[in-house]
């Protein structure tokens, strides 16, 4: 035998395994991603889920910032005022229940009427981020140093002034990387829109995995698809962060 | 200028005890005065002069500030405050913004001056302490000297009737106390009414027209800087200033 002879018949039973399994795998990938066009399908889901995500980030962020001021806000001679209890409430009745159940609740009883689901989504995922934003907010808002608030003061400027144009631009650098962060799990979290029967990236590829009795390739290939969206989204939000940290050391 | 009547201050500990910094302190500042207060850490002083434009709120006792009382409730504070500058020990800049909005921002926003006329008046101002190429960085790359002189024109630039100065050379490396003092001495050879708590006795004998002694929440002792160094009344003032100078 040459040492020809044995390399081929030698390799041959693998790699008509191998090639068999490459055909199989394209085979379910075909079926699960390129037949009836079905990969419009999930980008028409990617599409719902960011479309919910970035209104609810967006909600959770106005919401947030209110919330942080309510429960920052004191009188003159430094005492609570009935906005800190309706932000303290707010925030653990949201952070006390399941966002499912807030999601549903949303939908079949508050809103019942509304026959958007996107903003019914929307709405409620931004209420539910709004808690979590709250206490980001707040955070970055209190290490901003005391002394920049007292120096508005005593030029003249009113609270909510200096709030503005000193403590919040401020605050803004430190809270970055931790909404970057909260918005990346909202992302994850709409994930749960099929509840409300909004067909979202989750509840398209779980269609079709039963659709076409093969739950591997839609599942994984979702995944892989939310995983490459948060990757992007995670260097981008380095850059940022980067950019204006900056400005810090000019 | 402004009176002090019978101000107190307590601060409540956590264990809920009272710690009283400021016991019944009465006290008169006519215009053009430059009061300097000396006096051991703890004494009461910077709470004192914190007390003046209500950054702290008195526990009781009352402040007339040109005659209105301040103290009152329904008093805009932010109005008072207006006209009553303060610089700080450890500057307070304005970190997200430039030196010139650092100086301009209250003065506009608050209506007292045009952009443009703020922006002028912040030109002259900065060339006075020698500062004018700062205008555009931010406060991040100033040292410490410059920041203080700048919080200085900052406030400065309200046009203030008084300025209080709470520890302003404190946080600066011993090289840049001198170009401080020395915009404080030519603000005060202009006139200006100053309340000043500080460390720096050279500076209390040169500029004040009183000191004042403060310990344990009330003035042990006030006079002339001549008498109050050479002179000093009672013991605990003849300790410290055997410790300081």
């Amino acid at each position: 035998m040459t040492l020809i002879e044995l390399i081929t018949t030698g390799y041959a039973v693998p790699c008509s395994v191998l090639s068999d399994w490459i055909a199989k795998t394209a085979d379910r990938f075909n079926t699960a991603f390129i037949e009836q066009n079905r990969y419009i399908q999930y980008f028409k889901g990617l599409g719902v889920t960011l479309e919910v995500a970035l209104f609810a980030g967006i909600i959770g962020i106005v919401i947030g910032t209110i919330m942080a001021l309510f429960k920052l806000s004191t009188t003159e001679d430094g005492k609570p005022t009935i906005w800190n209890y309706i932000a303290s409430i707010y925030i653990d009745v949201i952070r006390g229940t399941p966002s499912v159940l807030q999601l549903m609740i949303m939908y079949f009883v508050i809103m019942a009427s509304v026959d958007n689901q996107i903003l019914v989504a929307s709405l409620s995922f931004g209420i539910n981020s709004g808690a979590y934003v709250a206490e980001i907010v707040r955070g970055g808002i209190l290490a901003v140093d005391k002394g920049q608030m007292e120096a508005g003061r005593s030029l003249g400027l009113s609270k909510a002034a200096t709030m503005w144009h000193i403590i919040l631009p401020q605050a803004t650098k430190n809270v970055i990387p931790p909404l970057g962060n909260e918005f990346i799990t909202l992302i994850k979290e709409t994930a749960i829109v099929g509840y409300v029967a909004l067909s979202d990236l989750t509840r398209i590829a779980n269609q079709i995995a039963s659709k076409t009795y093969d739950a591997f390739m839609p599942l994984i290939g979702a995944a892989v698809i939310y995983f490459v969206i948060i990757k992007i989204l995670t260097i981008l939000l380095g850059n940022l962060e980067r950019r204006m940290r900056r400005s810090d050391n000019r | 200028m402004i009176t002090v009547k019978n101000l107190c201050k307590e601060f409540k500990n956590n264990d809920g005890t009272v710690n009283k910094v400021l016991s019944g302190i009465n006290y008169e500042v006519n215009k053009g005065e430059k009061i300097v207060i000396v006096g051991p850490s703890g004494s009461g002083k910077s709470t004192f002069l914190r007390c003046l434009n209500l950054l702290e709120r008195p526990t009781s006792g009352e402040i007339y500030f040109d005659g209105e009382e301040i103290t009152a409730k329904k008093v805009n504070i932010n109005k008072v405050r207006a006209r009553m500058g303060m610089v700080f020990q450890n500057f307070n800049l304005f970190n997200n913004l430039t030196i010139m909005d650092n100086i301009i921002l209250a003065p506009v926003k608050l209506k007292i001056m045009s952009k443009d006329e703020a922006k002028a008046k912040a030109t002259e101002l900065l060339k006075r302490v020698n500062l004018l190429d700062k205008a555009d960085a931010y406060p991040a790359s100033l040292s410490g000297g410059q920041k203080q002189r700048i919080a200085i024109v900052r406030s400065l630039c309200m046009n203030p009737e008084m300025i209080l100065f709470d520890e302003p050379t404190s946080a600066l490396d011993p090289e840049m106390v001198g170009e401080v003092l020395d915009v404080m001495k030519s603000l005060a050879d202009e006139g200006m009414t100053m309340v000043v708590v500080t460390h720096e006795m050279g500076f209390a004998r040169e500029v004040a027209t009183k000191v004042l002694f403060m310990d344990e929440g009330t003035i042990l002792e006030e006079n002339t800087p001549k008498e109050f160094f050479e002179n000093p009344q009672i013991k605990r003032l003849q300790d410290f200033l055997s410790k300081v100078l």
